[in-house]
């Protein structure tokens, strides 16, 4: 396995405050992380900063073995502008591969190819022609995956990709997105509330706050103190 | 029956008659197309903001005696676009605020050049026939068709060429940026054009009543279609059609023009609005 994304001594704030800082971390391909801790610790600031839309405050973010910085496939939070926006499943898949085209104002045979097999993997092939805007919370998710899915071959990084699902949507998106990371060996970086999905699928955790809390494989977080601390409070667990 | 097709024969004959039908099917389709983009942004109003502004130009240009409003009235224009439609989210004045602020601003602060430096005898004629538009869709020279021609043709083809750009930056500009579209370029873009759009379509409607011109296609469109190229299609054919029966009608009942083709988008829009709840199109 060798380093896709590294983070050195990265500060991250806005308008003067610092959010968290010292943070190093690394990613290797084909791993999974999860980044957990309260709101305010610097969850979306961090996403922002991998994502390159807002520069750390200080220290390095890198990217390794050949992946780009355009080739994150990224699962924002849903806006209220898409809530009720007129737009095909197909459509918004397909807008995924944006950005292989370059300045071709149209996309080619292979993108579209390349879309109908995402929108298959997630199952909403059926799904091709429906407005986004009349589909279930776990159906627009599945778009967005499929969208993201699009935009990469090497790297997901979701943000709070349950939000506002109900139980049962919220663990098909986990084993989606588990079967992703295992089968097409992409890996998965996952802001998450959720401790407890977090502990079961994940191969690394991140946990943030002031300072970076903890770093390390799952295993260890599962022994360390603060992860037992917040694995209690958070009462996790509810998808074993 | 004949007798209307008599009098359409004949007004047609005139060449400033072509040239009004020409110019307000052109300045429809734009202005259809890019409302789609600024109603689900939800920049409705943006239309009415740089309308004002347009206004205040076009006050500041006859007070200074230019011959050609058109040099100052575009730049104008064009800036308080971008600087309206790039805010974003994180400055201290919202965007629907900073829309309001302007445009109201602009309004008045025209009106009041107008009145203290007025050149001309009939000071609220003019005033009237800025904001509704009323007759100088009817004086159009030749230059003006031009211009209006080739900046239409460059409005559809900048659409047409970045038409899945455009839908990826409405949609989720976060996504959009975060896999490597430059979408505060696209944005910029989208700026500029709606600045021009509006510039053109203020002889034909008035600067009170672009707005209409701008979200009825789109917010009507939108009653009935679900994908987005549905609704950018039937849009620029709801506003054409609109603007067609609007010309027409106004000649034949000498009705002003701009409110006509307004009151026909709007009827329009109730049309699709209620065969939208009937066929149940637009449930949710």
């Amino acid at each position: 396995m060798s380093m896709q994304l590294s983070c050195e001594n990265v500060t991250l704030g806005y308008e003067g405050t610092v959010v968290t800082q010292n943070l190093s971390f690394s990613v290797d391909s084909g791993s999974y992380l999860c980044i957990v801790g309260e709101n305010g610790s610097g969850k979306s600031t961090l996403i922002k900063a991998l994502l390159h839309l807002k520069a750390p405050v200080s220290g390095k973010i890198t990217l390794g073995d050949g992946l780009k910085q355009k080739e994150i496939g990224y699962l924002p939070q849903q806006t209220i502008v898409q809530r009720d926006f007129p737009a095909s499943v197909q459509e918004i898949v397909l807008s995924g591969c944006l950005n292989r085209c370059g300045l071709r104002p149209f996309y080619s045979r292979a993108e579209k190819k390349l879309a109908e097999k995402n929108m298959e993997k997630l199952r909403i092939s059926e799904l091709r022609n429906a407005c986004y805007r009349f589909l279930s919370g776990g159906q627009q998710q599945r778009v967005l995956l499929a969208r993201a899915l699009c935009a990469t071959q090497k790297m997901l990084l979701l943000d709070e990709p349950v939000t506002g699902l109900d139980p049962k949507a919220a663990s098909e998106m986990y084993e989606l997105v588990a079967k992703i990371n295992r089968e097409d060996g992409i890996t998965v970086i996952m802001v998450s509330h959720d401790i407890g999905a977090a502990v079961r699928y994940a191969t690394h955790i991140l946990h943030l706050g002031q300072e970076p809390l903890f770093f390390g494989t799952k295993e260890d977080y599962l022994k360390s103190d603060i992860g037992r601390a917040f694995i209690t409070t958070s009462g996790g667990d509810r998808h074993e | 029956m004949s007798e209307i097709l008599e009098t359409l024969t004949y007004y047609f004959s005139f060449p400033f008659v072509r040239y009004t039908l020409l110019v307000g099917v052109l300045i429809a389709l734009c202005s259809s197309l890019l409302g789609v983009t600024l109603v689900l942004k939800r920049f409705s109003f943006i239309g009415d903001g740089l309308s004002h502004v347009a206004f205040g130009a076009i006050a500041i240009a006859s007070v200074m005696n230019l011959t050609n409003e058109m040099l100052i009235v575009l730049p104008v224009t064009v800036v308080s676009a971008i600087l309206l439609l790039m805010t974003g989210q994180n400055t201290k004045i919202k965007g629907d605020a900073a829309v309001a602020l302007i445009s109201v601003g602009a309004l008045a602060l025209g009106y009041l050049l107008m009145n203290l430096f007025s050149t001309s005898s009939n000071v609220s004629g003019d005033v009237c026939s800025t904001l509704f538009g009323s007759t100088s869709i009817l004086t159009l020279t030749e230059s003006d068709v031009w211009l209006c021609l080739v900046l239409s043709v460059l409005v559809i083809s900048v659409f047409l060429l970045f038409y899945h750009k455009i839908f990826s930056v409405t949609f989720d500009e976060t996504f959009a940026s975060a896999t490597g579209v430059r979408a505060q370029l696209y944005n910029l873009m989208i700026a500029v054009i709606t600045a021009m759009i509006i510039v053109l379509a203020m002889n034909l409607v008035g600067s009170l009543l672009i707005s209409a011109l701008i979200i009825c296609p789109a917010l009507a469109a939108m009653r009935m279609f679900h994908s987005f190229r549905a609704v950018i299609l039937s849009s620029a054919v709801i506003s054409v059609v609109c603007a067609v029966a609007g010309i027409l009608i106004s000649i034949l009942f000498s009705t002003p023009v701009g409110s006509t083709i307004v009151a026909a988008d709007i009827a329009v829009f109730l049309v699709f609005w209620i065969l939208g709840r009937v066929t149940g199109r637009s449930k949710a």
